[in-house]
């Protein structure tokens, strides 16, 4: 069987999440440090 | 059968439906490093003179024409592939999507080392695209197939990804040039050479995870309601006979539109806060005002992009609720009060005010872009809307060009005649009410999809979709 296209583990959901939401958790975090300017 | 073949990506029984996400996300979070390109523009006027520009560099708006040509090839590449698109299924698409892409910003980067322009426009313009537009349509239409139950939120995920892409795009490019600057360098060269083949992986990863469900796949427990909305069908429409109907030629003005008046304030956000707030000094040089700083407007921007990403998903998730024609009617309707709005803040001297009018505004520009393929679906049904899509996406190609137009140009006739601060950009944001409402005439308008356009298998008159087996017995009719 295609071990891509096993059924669905728990620590593949949360791998595949991870790879995606860390990069646009580090751009959003970079950018929230520029905000504080604005406020001041 | 191939590797990249749509039969070969087909999820088998336990697949979970929400590690398609993932594959969207990767894809669409590279591509909206599109909307970062300009932290590019300085260095690379200063080509040649490295700290700053000198008589052969490149100048500001020739440089202007890589975004322009890049946004104008993604419409086209969508249009003109839509159908190829579906056809082959998203892995092949992806993986498309990801060699135009990486190989754009390679060939971009051989344009730099260069100094050939021409091979920039070409690399990151032309090629890169094509990667923009295969890569925003494809995962969308697989999404909409997996969440028929949630089509609005599935399509309202991945396009935030397209918003999220310019947070990581604008910071990786700044980290990359600072790290490959020399003294006989900007380092943009070998920046383009590491985006593209960290772009490349990235969307190579979205393709090789990403699923398609069987034909006659439905979310456990999820029954297509029998008496649904009005302008939801469950016919389909194959792409050729869709841009043939009044409701597809009324969205595309309410994408134009709507997109052109968000473009404007995107475009010119920095200068336009300093503008119309500037620093007020008294007769003896005593600050009466401080205005907003360069800083602060680069901390407005920031602020726009997040309310741009958040209200891709926001708005187009609600829209699953409250039905897709009633979230453009307060897009537009909202939107063109709000523009008018504007120039109010601005005489007040209320920054705050108008910050918060221009953040819901944005979020709204976000949210449209987002909700437009779960209309498609409603009025056109899913069997072609990655194709649909495609076509639609031409609106955004012409809008690129008509918003920054219209603000840059208006602005630049009034100063030269004396206009100053909130003068500057109270017309064109008159005007973009103007548009808005327009669009929401367009929106008033569209009717469900007339029976004599719906599919039906084994039609000559009709484009043989390139999955007839997509037919079950639920999308036999309209209702």
């Amino acid at each position: 069987m295609d071990k891509t296209t096993a059924p669905t583990s728990a620590t593949q959901l949360i791998l595949y999440w991870l790879i995606v939401g860390t990069p646009l958790a580090w751009g959003v975090w970079k950018t929230l440090a520029k905000l504080p300017a604005l406020l001041q | 059968m191939s590797f990249l073949d749509r039969e070969r990506i087909i999820a088998k029984p336990g697949f979970s439906r929400w590690l398609v996400p993932p594959a969207a996300l990767a894809v669409h979070l590279s591509i909206g490093q599109v909307y970062a390109f300009s932290v590019f523009k300085i260095p690379l006027t200063q080509s040649i003179g490295i700290t700053h520009s000198v008589p052969g560099d490149w100048t500001q708006p020739s440089l202007a024409w890589i975004f322009s040509i890049a946004i104008a090839f993604l419409g086209i590449s969508a249009a003109v592939f839509g159908r190829w698109v579906e056809k082959n299924g998203p892995r092949k698409t992806m993986l498309a999507a990801a060699c135009c892409f990486g190989g754009g910003f390679l060939i971009a980067a051989l344009g730099v080392a260069w100094h050939q322009l021409w091979l920039v426009y070409l690399g990151y313009g032309v090629l890169g695209g094509c990667g923009l537009g295969l890569g925003y349509i494809s995962p969308v239409s697989t999404l909409v197939k997996w969440f028929p139950d949630r089509p609005g939120m599935a399509t309202g995920m991945a396009i935030m990804g397209f918003g999220g892409g310019a947070f990581i795009g604008s910071n990786l490019s700044l980290t990359l040039m600072d790290a490959f600057k020399t003294a006989t360098s900007t380092g943009v060269a070998p920046t383009f050479v590491a985006m593209g083949a960290i772009y490349f992986l990235f969307m190579l990863f979205g393709s090789l995870i990403v699923r398609v469900p069987p034909d006659d796949w439905k979310p456990a427990g999820y029954q297509p309601p029998v008496q649904t909305q009005k302008l939801i069908t469950t016919a389909n429409v194959a792409v050729d006979q869709a841009w043939r109907t009044p409701q597809f030629w009324c969205l595309w003005v309410v994408l134009c539109f709507n997109v052109t008046a968000g473009i404007g304030i995107l475009e010119q956000a920095s200068p336009m806060i300093q503008e119309m707030f500037p620093k007020v000094t008294g007769p003896s040089g005593e600050i009466l005002k401080k205005g907003i700083s360069a800083t602060a407007a680069g901390g407005f921007v920031a602020l726009l992009s997040l309310f741009n990403m958040a209200g891709r998903f926001v708005w187009s998730s609600l829209s699953d609720y409250l039905g897709r024609k009633t979230n453009y009617i307060i897009y537009l309707l909202l939107g063109a009060i709000l523009y008018c709005l504007v120039p109010m803040s601005g005489h007040l001297g209320n920054h705050i005010a108008f910050i918060a009018v221009s953040v819901v505004i944005i979020s709204m520009y976000g949210g449209g872009f987002a909700t437009i393929p779960a209309y498609l679906k409603d009025l056109f049904g899913g069997m072609q809307v990655g194709a649909i899509h495609g076509r639609l996406l031409t609106a955004w190609s012409v809008a690129g060009i008509l918003g920054p137009v219209l603000v840059n140009y208006l602005r630049v006739y009034l100063q030269q005649r004396g206009a100053t601060g909130v003068e500057l950009y109270a017309p064109a944001m008159y005007l973009m009410a103007g548009l808005l409402t327009i669009g929401l005439i367009c929106n008033l308008a569209v009717r469900p999809v007339a029976a004599r356009y719906h599919y039906r298998d084994g039609s000559p008159s009709n484009n043989a979709p390139s999955r007839p087996t997509e037919l079950t017995p639920e999308h036999s009719s309209t209702r």
